[in-house]
């Protein structure tokens, strides 16, 4: 029996549990005295889901070989529709539903710009991405909406609880949105199809494959999870704010390409980019413990980000 | 798609007519170009039929008018002996009909049985892809149907890996695991060297071997005439020959191909 030769995709995930590790191994020597308690933890289990979800939604349009930079900004007018509905209504479900609902119809903006106009993805998302953000500034005012009523709702117990009183729901929420993304990506027929229009988009279009129609579906679910992630930081602070999700550009971003998903398309890792994002988002905490000062932060995420894709680029000019 | 494409038909029963595909009479003009000016052209069943002729010859279009690309002005298209108007590469490929291009066969980065699938996965209702089995099925095609041997070819490789010749062999097993009746090679010596080469022709006979028939389109007739059962020769949208291998050696072959070239008189 011949071994099995490990695959390139097992390499990659391979190397970011052991990047993962790594670094918690060095947080926990540098400060045990955080890192051996579940404080930091559970920190860490209520900040790091919304950029995650965020991540592993725009991962299916980096498989495409696409970009999308609008997210945060349709985050943030999905986040000012769910705070305004919920204020007049007093209906949290309506709110909820409002708010994917105009999330998903940002998404098919982009997939319109992209798919039938022919805008290149980046540039597209780039005039979205103003749009989204200008259209908040206008509705809201910058004035942000407070939410504390919010938190007598089921829903709010359901979306960012505390389970037992220790687990944020937003963690589970994470967990079940990751299997649900590993499971379209890897198992399912539609991520079947995004692999192959990534890859090669002629090829995909003479097997058959609805080529607009998996790109559209790509974009429309990153508009819809944008408002997912948008409704849970809303929630978990019980306050809407216009400038809501743009830190998440470049740490979502950073989550996927530490992750070892390919720019070019074709090929993805969700595991990879869950990883990313758990190192994303455990990074400044971390330094901090250990005692740098907060000016190293940047610093270390740019030599983790500069030296994870220089494996990754390693791994597959070795494999070819 | 219908649930029918997606999974491998069973064989065809024995069939009535006599011809795959014939055309009578096919014409196809852009504006004032005409292209095709009344083409007869029939593929017989398990025949390999070679499609010789230069660039601009109309050979690319009669090709397209077969696949559903192009709807000709006039003319007739039967196939297994009933009359068809082919209006979409789906509708066609659905009649059995798939065109194995060289580029544009594969994706390179996805494993051989994510290949083999693509855009036919085996699902359930609910999309999941019955992983199990598109393997089972692509190590049966790899090894019985095609004929690779190398340990280095498994079901998870990525196409990447293949040669050109491996990569034709692949997308031509495809069409035969989805029982297409009538395969057409587009220009798939192109490029390759003479080894490689040689493997593609040896993958084409094996379309023979399954009880299919196929056209197969190039410049090169040295490359074709190995496999060929017969030789179409067009030339200026027309057909300006018709002979079996049986009837012509190769050497007779080349010197009315160079006639044609200089008279434009295929003799």
């Amino acid at each position: 029996m011949l071994k099995k030769p490990l695959l390139l995709e097992h390499k990659l995930d391979l190397s970011i549990l052991i990047v993962f590790i790594s670094i918690f191994l060095l947080f926990i020597i540098g400060n045990p005295a955080v890192f051996s308690r579940f404080d930091i933890y559970y920190s860490f289990m209520s900040t790091i889901p919304f950029t995650a979800i965020l991540a592993m939604s725009v991962t299916l349009i980096v498989v495409l070989g696409m970009m999308d930079l609008s997210f945060p900004s349709v985050l943030a007018f999905a986040s000012w529709i769910f705070g305004t509905v919920f204020t007049v209504t007093g209906s949290m479900p309506l709110a909820v539903i409002s708010s994917l609902a105009v999330g998903t119809l940002a998404g098919y903006l982009n997939s319109v710009l992209v798919v039938r106009i022919g805008v290149p993805s980046l540039v597209a998302t780039i005039g979205s991405m103003f749009f989204w953000r200008g259209a908040v500034n206008v509705v809201a005012r910058g004035k942000g909406i407070s939410l504390v009523a919010a938190q007598d709702t089921f829903l709010y117990k359901l979306f960012v609880g505390r389970l037992g009183g220790m687990i944020p729901a937003q963690f589970l929420w994470m967990v079940a949105v990751a299997v649900f993304f590993w499971v379209l990506l890897k198992r399912h027929r539609y991520g079947a199809h995004l692999l192959f229009v990534g890859d090669n988009e002629q090829s995909a279009e003479m097997m058959g494959i609805n080529v607009k129609k998996v790109k559209t579906i790509a974009f429309m679910q990153l508009g819809a999870f944008s408002a997912f992630a948008g409704i849970l930081s809303t929630l978990e602070v019980t306050y809407f704010w216009p400038s809501q999700g743009q830190a998440y550009l470049m740490a979502a971003l950073a989550a996927v390409f530490i992750g070892g998903t390919s720019v070019f398309g074709g090929m993805g890792t969700i595991f990879g980019t869950f990883m990313g994002a758990l190192i994303i988002g455990s990074l400044e905490a971390g330094i901090i413990s250990i005692g740098l000062s907060g000016f190293w932060i940047q610093f270390i995420y740019g030599l983790i980000i500069m030296a994870s894709v220089s494996v990754y680029a390693t791994l597959l000019r070795k494999q070819g | 798609m219908t649930d029918k494409d997606k999974t491998p038909k069973t064989t065809t029963p024995a069939a009535e007519y006599d011809k795959l595909l014939e055309m009578r009479g096919i014409y196809k003009s852009f504006g004032h170009v005409h292209v095709l000016k009344g083409i007869d052209f029939h593929v017989n069943k398990e025949e390999i039929v070679a499609l010789v002729g230069d660039n601009g010859a109309g050979k690319s279009t009669l090709i397209k008018t077969i696949t559903g690309v192009h709807k000709p002005n006039k003319g007739d298209i039967f196939f297994k002996g009933k009359k068809i108007t082919i209006h979409s590469v789906s509708q066609s490929r659905s009649l059995g009909i798939e065109t194995v291009y060289q580029e544009r066969a594969l994706a390179d980065q996805q494993s051989m049985w994510r290949n083999i699938f693509a855009g036919r996965e085996i699902t359930n209702r609910f999309g999941i892809i019955d992983v199990k089995t598109q393997r089972k099925e692509t190590e049966r095609l790899l090894r019985e149907s095609m004929g690779f041997t190398s340990k280095a070819i498994t079901v998870d490789s990525q196409v990447v890996f293949l040669s050109g010749g491996e990569k034709q062999g692949i997308a031509i097993g495809r069409a035969l695991f989805f029982n297409a009746d009538l395969i057409i090679l587009d220009e798939p010596t192109m490029g390759l060297s003479l080894s490689e080469t040689k493997k593609v022709l040896d993958f084409t006979r094996k379309i023979k071997e399954h009880g299919k028939s196929a056209i197969f389109i190039s410049h090169n007739f040295y490359h074709i005439y190995p496999a060929a059962d017969r030789f179409v020769i067009l030339d200026r949208g027309k057909i300006a020959g018709n002979v079996k291998k049986t009837d012509i050696s190769q050497e007779e072959l080349v010197l009315k191909m160079e006639n044609l070239a200089k008279t434009g008189i295929f003799e």
